[in-house]
């Protein structure tokens, strides 16, 4: 499926952003994802030609960052880290749990295409080892028994909008430090998505 | 001992909304920046920067004001933020990116203005979901305040600012892979020289790339001078810093300190001691890079001179603790898997080396351990490090190889019986 007139034109306004061209590759490959959940064949030709550069060069980029996925994702990506506060505070129980509940290995995504599983490096949660990710929200604090809890409640309540501050207070314990600041905003899709941040000011 | 609060006041002081502009303007945000744009000169806060004598908060300490000096003429130049926050260990940039990103906007303006700089750009992690949807709604809020743009505040200063994702790449820390990042490229680190992205940075045009706390810090430096920062801290280590502090402690978390007191009483007053009355075994004084401490070391200071001086290093200021039941080759092991997956390869040594690395670590981890693997980790860590010395001798661009040689020195130096208690003694056939 190739990319449609708006999703071009939002495109070209990342293009626009940055003084040289080859820039916006990372921004549009983010875009890419958010589209299809990865980046598809097809993506890599239309950025290309928006770019100036060659499929290769786009692939070789794509390939080399571990969140441009090169297969689709399933609707929510869990990413359990295992860096070292996470692996000193049980992350391996963690990921257990999450293993045998969707009977994936790293870095595979089920048949029905809900969940994608991943050990992850560090995320940026250590003081509240161990923690997850479900869509880039971070949910820290986590027991095994609450992330049993977070994988079934994903499962049946299967929500379009991933937000952090809903997760960290029904499956979350201790945090890195006092989030404050009540947050509804959140992830759809199982990839950051450009989408929360394509209203970045035209370069003038 | 007690925090000092200068760059987490703001945030504190309001708790429900210190994100938005409105509560930031409360506070006298922003009127820093619009006093040194209508009534400074650039010279004047490049002498406020160098008197502060503040160091990079990144993990290289190296001197903010002397970098700025550096920074060559040209008709283009950029400053970009590193947010690429990824040390393990480290979340104190995601505090700032997500409880005050107007602090660090108006830092961003007063350094733009201090280095003519008319294009600046916040490089954050992609990971960073949350932190980036703040900074990104804060950037617009800027922008409609007149705080960011054409004439900024009415003056004659034009700025743009954009906020750039990356996309889980460790190594785009690291300046120049940041660089080729944001250039849209791989994010390998670059061959030098060029020594100094102030000199060929971001299109090979000069480029100021300044960590998030560093930039932070810059309105409060220039608010209530230089001068009085650095009578904050130690010689060598002055102004406060925000420590992350995680591992088996009590209280974890981020704390904004002084530099000099000890990691004793940081972890004992602030942290509440180690969980459950236990005995510190190990500490990383400074991220995932650095050397381990034993638990008898507790009483080295938190400074950048005093940590390197006891062969580690502050680095980004993440202090995890192990406590006595900790199994340290299972951490060792955390650390390398760490590096060999955030290898950008472009090195055999720390390509090849921090593979090699992981697996005999495992082996010995799942007690398939080898009488031989003690010595082998030593040699190939000597390969990628030669003489495993500290500072770390490279065969590498970047220091990312040798960081992965810390956890098995430390390990060897201090720890080598419980390493050797993992081997079988008798094959089994």
């Amino acid at each position: 499926m190739s990319w449609d007139d708006k999703l071009i034109k939002q495109a070209k306004k990342i293009v626009k952003i940055y003084p040289q061209k080859r820039s916006a590759l990372g921004p549009l490959l983010h875009l890419a994802q958010s589209k299809d959940g990865y980046i598809s064949d097809d993506s890599v030709s239309v950025i290309s030609e928006l770019v100036g550069i060659t499929e290769v060069q786009v692939k070789s980029v794509s390939t080399f960052y571990s969140m441009y996925k090169q297969e689709p994702t399933g609707k929510y990506l869990l990413s359990v880290c295992k860096s070292i506060s996470c692996e000193i505070n049980n992350s391996n129980s963690i990921i257990d749990v999450v293993k045998d509940f969707t009977g994936l290995s790293n870095n595979e995504t089920d048949e029905e295409g809900l969940f994608t599983f991943e050990a992850v490096e560090c995320i940026g949660a250590c003081g509240g080892a161990p923690a997850i990710q479900v869509n880039y929200e971070t949910v820290e604090g986590l027991s095994t028994e609450n992330t049993l809890n977070l994988c079934e409640w994903l499962k049946n309540e299967t929500p379009d909008l991933v937000v952090a501050d809903e997760l960290q207070n029904k499956f979350g314990g201790t945090k890195s430090f006092d989030w404050a600041i009540s947050d509804n905003s959140g992830t759809t899709g199982s990839v950051p998505g450009f989408q929360t941040l394509n209203t970045t000011k035209d370069k003038k | 001992m007690k925090e000092t609060i200068l760059l987490t006041k703001h945030m504190r002081e309001n708790p429900e909304d210190s994100h938005l502009i409105e509560s930031y303007e409360k506070s006298n945000g922003y009127t820093t920046a619009k006093k040194t744009l209508l009534g400074s000169s650039p010279e004047k806060v490049l002498e406020e920067i160098k008197a502060s004598n503040i160091r990079g908060r990144g993990g290289a300490g190296f001197p903010t004001g002397v970098k700025w000096g550096f920074l060559a003429e040209n008709e283009e130049r950029y400053l970009v933020i590193n947010a690429d926050e990824s040390e393990p260990g480290t979340f104190k940039d995601r505090i700032l990116l997500e409880r005050d990103p107007h602090q660090l906007i108006e830092g961003i303006i007063i350094t733009c203005f201090a280095a003519n700089i008319k294009n600046a750009f916040i490089y954050i992690r992609g990971e960073y979901a949350k932190p980036a949807r703040r900074v990104q709604s804060a950037v617009e809020q800027a922008y409609q305040n007149g705080y960011l743009g054409k004439n900024i505040f009415g003056s004659e200063m034009d700025l743009d600012l954009v906020v750039h994702l990356g996309a889980g790449a460790y190594i785009c820390g690291e300046e120049t892979a940041l660089l080729n990042s944001l250039e849209g490229r791989r994010g390998e680190p670059r061959l030098k020289p060029p020594y100094f992205p102030a000199v060929k940075g971001l299109y090979m045009k000069p480029t100021l790339v300044n960590n998030v706390e560093t930039i932070s810090s810059v309105p409060w430096i220039i608010e209530n001078t230089g001068e009085e920062y650095n009578k904050l801290g130690v010689e060598g280590s002055t102004g406060t810093r925000i420590f992350s502090l995680s591992g088996h402690v009590n209280v974890p978390g981020n704390y904004e300190i002084e530099m000099g007191s000890t990691f004793g009483d940081f972890v004992e007053t602030l942290g509440g001691g180690i969980r459950n009355n236990k005995k510190v075994k190990a500490y990383i004084p400074g991220g995932a890079s650095a050397p381990w401490f034993r638990g008898d070391q507790l009483n080295i200071k938190m400074t950048i001179d005093d940590v390197a001086n006891n062969n580690s290093m502050l680095g980004s200021g993440a202090v995890v603790m192990m406590d006595q039941d900790t199994n340290l080759v299972n951490a060792a092991k955390s650390i390398v898997s760490f590096f060999a997956h955030e290898s950008c390869g472009q090195c055999t040594p720390c390509r090849e080396g921090t593979t090699w690395l992981e697996m005999i670590l495992d082996r010995v981890a799942s007690g398939r351990g080898r009488t031989s693997d003690l010595e082998l980790l030593l040699d190939i860590c000597d390969n990628i490090s030669p003489g495993l010395s500290w500072p770390p001798k490279m065969t590498t661009i970047c220091p990312l190889g040798p960081s992965a040689v810390s956890p098995i020195t430390s390990l060897m130096k201090d720890f080598r019986e419980e390493v050797e208690s993992m081997i079988p003694t008798k094959v089994l056939l």
